[in-house]
């Protein structure tokens, strides 16, 4: 909480007027018992009506000036917890956008969005709650104290000796029970988990015949969480009997004491009445400051995930225009190279999740124009090595080098504004059709867009749509199937018109003739950009003009096929288990050769 | 629906939930027993505090006696009072958990029984909605609800009888005065709502901003739009002050505008009071529980309306629970027991649809020999899937038959019809357990050798072997990559030799040179087994001993590879446009 307190600037005034309007509102309720003494002691006693009147009409006045104090502090907490929760929401959005992949990784995206909504909402309620309502529970349960005080010290002994009991009480309970609460919360999460896996793996359950055994595994989680809940249940119930025990017991001392008082005439009847009525207020206090505690807990907790999130490092520095300046002149020479796209140089990176390097060792050179296939199995570090060439990750050693320069000294536009990408996951976004494709580029006109749509093999897609560009996309595309996505998602990287494209797997979705129309028509393309495509089909990448083959994280092969299907083994598998016919063929022909040969020699 | 129709329906719901409580009727009455007990004594505790008052009237004038005999009965009641309301917490926190626990090993118990249609037809969220968070709101909103409302109006009557003992003037003045607190709380809540209405949808816009933006950060970065989306944001963020401060504040005028009206009518009754006391017809310590009362009559009224909103949300919810505890379950199943397969099936002019407007399956025949290698094929939609659906009965046909060997499946158990079948779809599925679990799902005495067998055949010990507590491994849904968890699945079905095999996509996600192992696998596993197998990579299906070609439904083509490609229809233009290039 303490780390979020710098977003109640702005509202500091507010943060606390609040509380101090509340506090005045609280002492107008304190002077009621006093107000209701007089009345009695003076009034009803002497038999004066206009006594009576005029302290009924101060308590009117208490009324409506608690009123206003009220109304008062409830607009100061208003606009200071509202306030306090926009920039907060803000700051963490923008924190949010400028994490690096790996910080993303670690995180996951889940919670981030969690703690961005709920738990922004739960601290501004905490907040809110806490200007308003903090600060008047104890200051009435100190002030019926006080004020009893000044009514007469043996009596005020007895508020003395209750308060730090209650509130022994109240901690005891509450610190017993917030962990409990928690565990209770975990097995709830249990039963959930449990509930959402038997519905996915309806079909795998039925098909193994596991329902009972499934069955018998709820109960024991919908058991212990009912265990655990009346277990907690309990405790925490004996929160309002033990405090209204404790109350009463203390005014029957109260009374008594005040009776002796009385009898001796250091104090009137209605001194005694005002006591018990400080003992009322009291009680009802603590009751709100109980479910108090709960809303603030609930906030504090929301309180640290947030901050949690803000502590993160985002990870990723970009040159500022001064270094780069410094550095123009060290790369004036690699400058010369113009037909170098891409260079990797002993390049190796591990995921901070893992320890084991993703990739390792890896050295090739794209030149400008060329399509680079990258195959390989699955796991085998393809995608994790097209994500550095736009410097999503840093190499953990050796260097990425882009267009002659290393990607550490670009600036972040610049950097990416070179790049056209199509990640392996169709993702589109709320919008028209247009809206997405201009996030490739917000200056295309629709002639620009209508081209990438066609390369794209999208055409019949969105002519398919009344609506055409204006086509509504609902959110994460739901209402357009996942070839339809696909495609749309290169059209969107073509739109950009980069120098680069790299195809992350991204038409695994597409049957193999469209697979086939989108490689030919993004080859007809301008001769300088540069293309990699990452595939596990051999057909997709086979006509490229070199082909790197990974196996566990380094480069086992690179040129074109024909080279490849001499000289690499894997390449040549991972092409058999896809065109067994190929392989029969070759297998034949080489045998022949070697017939042939032998009846040469022979 | 009239609004008629609607009560009904919610009377209908209020009886299924009695009947569910109905288990712990004594637990229940007992609970109003108290809950009426501990109200009539918290009230009468201030009725004797205002005897004892009036035993103190003024020096030398105080009445010890009777003073000792007041609170030495106020303490029994109260302790009375409270150990009555501990219980009746105790009572009140059982009952509720225990209806909740009951109601959700009855929707559990539904899941695994509903027919596969329902569960299709709604989405996992909305079902795992009803089952946690709706049965909850039940049993807060309903049971909690109903003794909160009980003792409310306990309370009320209990407390409207004293004051009138009392003094019947000042009665009532407070009972005609209450009104106004309630119609002040009225006005302020319809003046709310609207801006409630407002920072609702603009909350939801803005959730499903972050939703997007943040879900796909990597999209968002990979293109630069880490500014747009922060500007978006910050519209949508400082509309969503407005409305919040707004709704925040006016929210909170409830609270004191109600408070204020009660501490004029407080002014009133000591006013009213201390005249009655003067003309003799009321004592200061009658006055004192007046007051009492006075300060804690508003209370029971506010807490009413808002448990009847409660209650309201509660039905509904219960509604939801119903539906899916009543919907009726699969056909009951067949008491016959079928033998181990020898893997003959014959479709027998089945035709089936998932929805009657729309036909999919129609007079579909196919006979399949025991050990037969069968292969399906087609765009998607063309009933592949539906086709496995029929095979292993998580739908029934809707006309035809479907037999292996000689027992028609609809009239066998249906444990004894899957147990013939081992099964692998795309959609891979694992359990949070162990890997062990995981893999002897389907035969849990399996021993490690088994298993260790079965993951090396299925080429999934490679990555077993590399976990940090190798079969032990707790995993879940995120702990694996894709093709891993297919895997996985795989050594599920090989340790497990049945005599049929399913195989929907099942090695969609593991690159082609585990593929082929894997395959050659399965070959060995699958000798003289029948198998089905549904797929899109060619090369996959090519060695089945036959292809079906799938469309619309209806199966357009069938034989091998062979026979298929020279017939020159839709496999083999499917099967070419693999080859483009090489033909080029």
């Amino acid at each position: 909480m303490i780390r979020l307190m710098k977003y109640i600037k702005g509202y500091e005034v507010q943060s606390i007027l609040a509380p101090l309007f509340k506090l005045f509102e609280a002492l107008m309720d304190l002077l009621v018992p006093i107000v209701i003494a007089r009345i009695i002691d003076n009034g009803i006693a002497n038999g004066n009506s206009a006594y009576v009147w005029k302290y009924f009409l101060f308590l009117i006045l208490l009324a409506a000036l608690g009123l206003a104090f009220s109304i008062t502090a409830q607009w100061f907490a208003a606009n200071a917890s509202v306030g306090f929760a926009t920039a907060l929401r803000k700051d963490l959005f923008g924190h949010i956008q400028g994490f690096s992949f790996s910080s993303l990784d670690k995180v996951g995206t889940d919670t981030l969005i969690t703690r961005i909504t709920s738990d922004v909402t739960l601290v501004q309620n905490g907040v809110n709650m806490a200007l308003r309502l903090l600060l008047r529970s104890p200051f009435i349960v100190v002030g019926a104290m006080i004020m009893s005080f000044t009514i007469d010290v043996k009596c005020a002994l007895v508020f003395a000796v209750a308060i730090p009991l209650l509130s022994l009480v109240v901690a005891a309970i509450m610190f017993v029970t917030i962990p409990l609460f928690k565990k209770a919360q975990g097995a709830l999460d249990r039963v959930l988990g449990i509930t959402r896996e038997n519905l996915t793996g309806v079909r795998v359950i039925r098909a193994f015949c596991k329902e009972d055994d499934e069955i018998a595994d709820f109960d024991e989680k919908n058991n212990e969480l009912m265990r655990l809940n009346e277990f907690v249940g309990r405790i925490s119930a004996l929160m309002n009997p033990l405090t209204f025990l404790m109350v009463n017991v203390a005014t029957i001392f109260l009374i008594k004491q005040g009776a002796i008082q009385v009898s001796i005439g250091v104090l009137k009847q209605g001194d005694v009445v005002a006591m018990y009525n400080y003992m009322a207020q009291m009680i009802v206090e603590l009751i709100k400051f109980a479910a108090l505690v709960v809303t603030i807990t609930k906030g504090l907790a929301g309180a640290n995930r947030v901050a949690d999130v803000l502590d993160i490092e985002q990870g990723m520095e970009y040159p500022t225009s001064e270094n780069k300046k410094n550095k123009k002149k060290n790369n004036k020479k690699d400058k010369k190279d113009n037909l170098t796209a891409v260079k990797f140089e002993k390049v190796s990176f591990a995921y901070d999740t893992s320890g084991e390097e993703a990739v390792t060792d890896i050295n090739f050179t794209a030149k400008k124009g060329q399509t680079i296939g990258i195959i390989g199995a699955t796991g085998s570090g393809k995608s994790t090595l097209v994500n550095l060439i736009p410097r999503f990750y840093d190499a953990t050693a050796g260097s990425v080098i882009v267009d002659g320069k290393d990607v550490r000294e670009y600036g972040k536009e610049e950097l990416l504004s070179k790049f056209g990408i199509v990640p392996q996951k169709a993702v589109l976004f709320e919008g028209s059709i247009r809206d997405n494709l201009k996030w490739g580029n917000d200056k295309a006109d629709d002639k620009q867009l209508w081209k990438a749509i066609e390369l794209a093999q999208a055409t019949d897609v969105v002519k398919g749509k009344a609506e055409g560009l204006d086509y509504h996309v609902e959110q994460n595309g739901r209402n357009l199937s996942g070839g339809q996505k696909q495609r749309l998602t290169i059209a969107r990287a073509l739109v950009r018109q980069p120098e680069i494209l790299i195809l992350d797997d991204s038409s695994s979705a597409l049957d193999f003739a469209t697979d086939a129309k989108l490689r030919s028509a993004i080859a007809g393309l301008d001769k300088n950009m540069t293309v990699f495509i990452v595939s596990q089909r051999t057909s997709s990448i086979r006509h490229a003009d070199n082909i790197l083959v990974l196996d566990d994280g380094c480069i086992v092969g690179n040129g074109t096929h024909d080279k490849l299907m001499e000289s690499c083994d894997v390449y040549k598998e991972i092409y058999y288990s896809q065109f067994p016919d190929e392989m029969k063929k070759d297998t034949d022909a080489l045998n022949n050769k070697r017939v042939n040969g032998k009846e040469v020699t022979v | 629906m009239s609004k008629n129709d609607k009560k009904n329906g919610s009377l209908q719901t209020l009886k299924k939930v009695l009947k569910i409580i109905g288990r712990y009727k004594l637990l229940l009455a007992l609970s109003i027993v108290l809950a009426t007990l501990t109200v009539v004594l918290q009230l009468y505790i201030p009725i004797l505090f205002g005897y004892a008052i009036d035993g103190i009237i003024a020096e030398g004038k105080v009445d010890f006696g009777s003073i000792e005999t007041y609170l030495f009965k106020t303490l029994i009641l109260i302790a009375i009072a409270s150990i009555a309301t501990w219980v009746m917490n105790a009572i009140n926190n059982r009952l509720a958990y225990h209806v909740v626990r009951d109601i959700r090993a009855k929707a559990i118990r539904q899941i695994e029984r509903l027919p596969l249609s329902f569960l299709d037809s709604h989405g996992t969220g909305d079902i795992v909605g009803r089952v946690i968070a709706d049965t909850d709101q039940l049993s807060d909103g309903l049971l909690l609800g109903f003794t909160q409302l009980f003792s409310g109006i306990v309370t009320i009557l209990v407390t409207i009888f004293f004051m009138f003992s009392k003094n019947v003037v000042i009665s009532v003045m407070v009972i005609a005065l209450t009104p106004i607190s309630f119609l002040v709380a009225r006005f302020i809540a319809t003046h709310t709502y609207a801006m409630f209405q407002k920072q609702t949808y603009t909350r939801g816009l803005q959730t499903a901003l972050v939703e997007e933006m943040v879900g796909n950060q990597k999209v968002v970065k990979a293109f630069g739009y880490e500014e747009k989306a922060e500007a978006r944001f910050d519209v949508l963020n400082k509309e969503l002050k407005e409305y919040s401060r707004k709704a925040l504040f006016y929210s909170s005028l409830t609270n004191p505008c109600t408070r204020a009206v009660n501490n004029v009518i407080y002014a009133l009754v000591a006013l009213v009071g201390a005249n009655r006391i003067m003309a003799g017809g009321l004592t200061v310590g009658g006055l004192s529980v007046l007051l009492a009362y006075a300060n804690q009559y508003m209370k029971p009224f506010n807490d009413i309306s808002s448990v009847i909103t409660e209650l309201q949300n509660a039905l509904a919810c219960a509604g939801r629970i119903f539906e899916l505890i009543e919907t009726k379950p699969e056909r009951k199943d067949s008491p016959q027991v079928m033998d181990m397969a020898k893997g003959n099936v014959t479709i027998d002019d089945v035709s089936f649809s998932y929805n009657k407007e729309k036909k999919l399956i129609e007079h579909f025949s196919l006979d399949v020999k025991p050990g037969t290698r069968v292969a399906i094929v087609g765009p998607t939609g063309c009933g592949k899937t539906t086709f496995i659906n029929l095979l292993m009965r998580f739908y029934d046909v809707d006309a035809g038959a479907i037999k292996v060997d000689d027992w028609t499946i609809t009239d066998v158990a249906r444990h004894s019809l899957r147990r013939n079948y081992g099964m692998v779809l795309q959609e891979t599925w694992i359990k949070n357990a162990t890997i062990r679990e995981n893999i002897a799902f389907g035969k849990p005495d399996a021993t490690d050798e088994e298993i260790i067998k079965a993951a090396k055949e299925a080429h999934s010990w490679g990555f077993i072997r590399r976990m940090p507590k190798k079969l032990d491994t707790v995993i879940n849904e995120n702990s694996l990559s894709q093709g891993q968890k297919q895997l996985l699945c795989i050594t599920r079905v090989m340790l497990l030799l049945p005599p049929m095999l399913i195989l929907d996509e099942a090695t969609s996600s593991i690159d082609t040179r585990t593929e082929v192992k894997i395959s050659e696998a399965f070959d060995k596993m699958m000798e003289g087994r029948t198998s089905f197998i549904v797929a899109h990579r060619l090369s996959t299906i090519r060695n089945a001993d036959v292809i079906l070609v799938m469309k619309d439904g209806k199966i357009i083509e069938q034989g091998n590879h062979e026979t298929l490609l020279a017939k020159k229809g839709f496999y083999e233009k499917l099967y070419n446009s693999q080859f483009e290039h090489v033909a080029v």
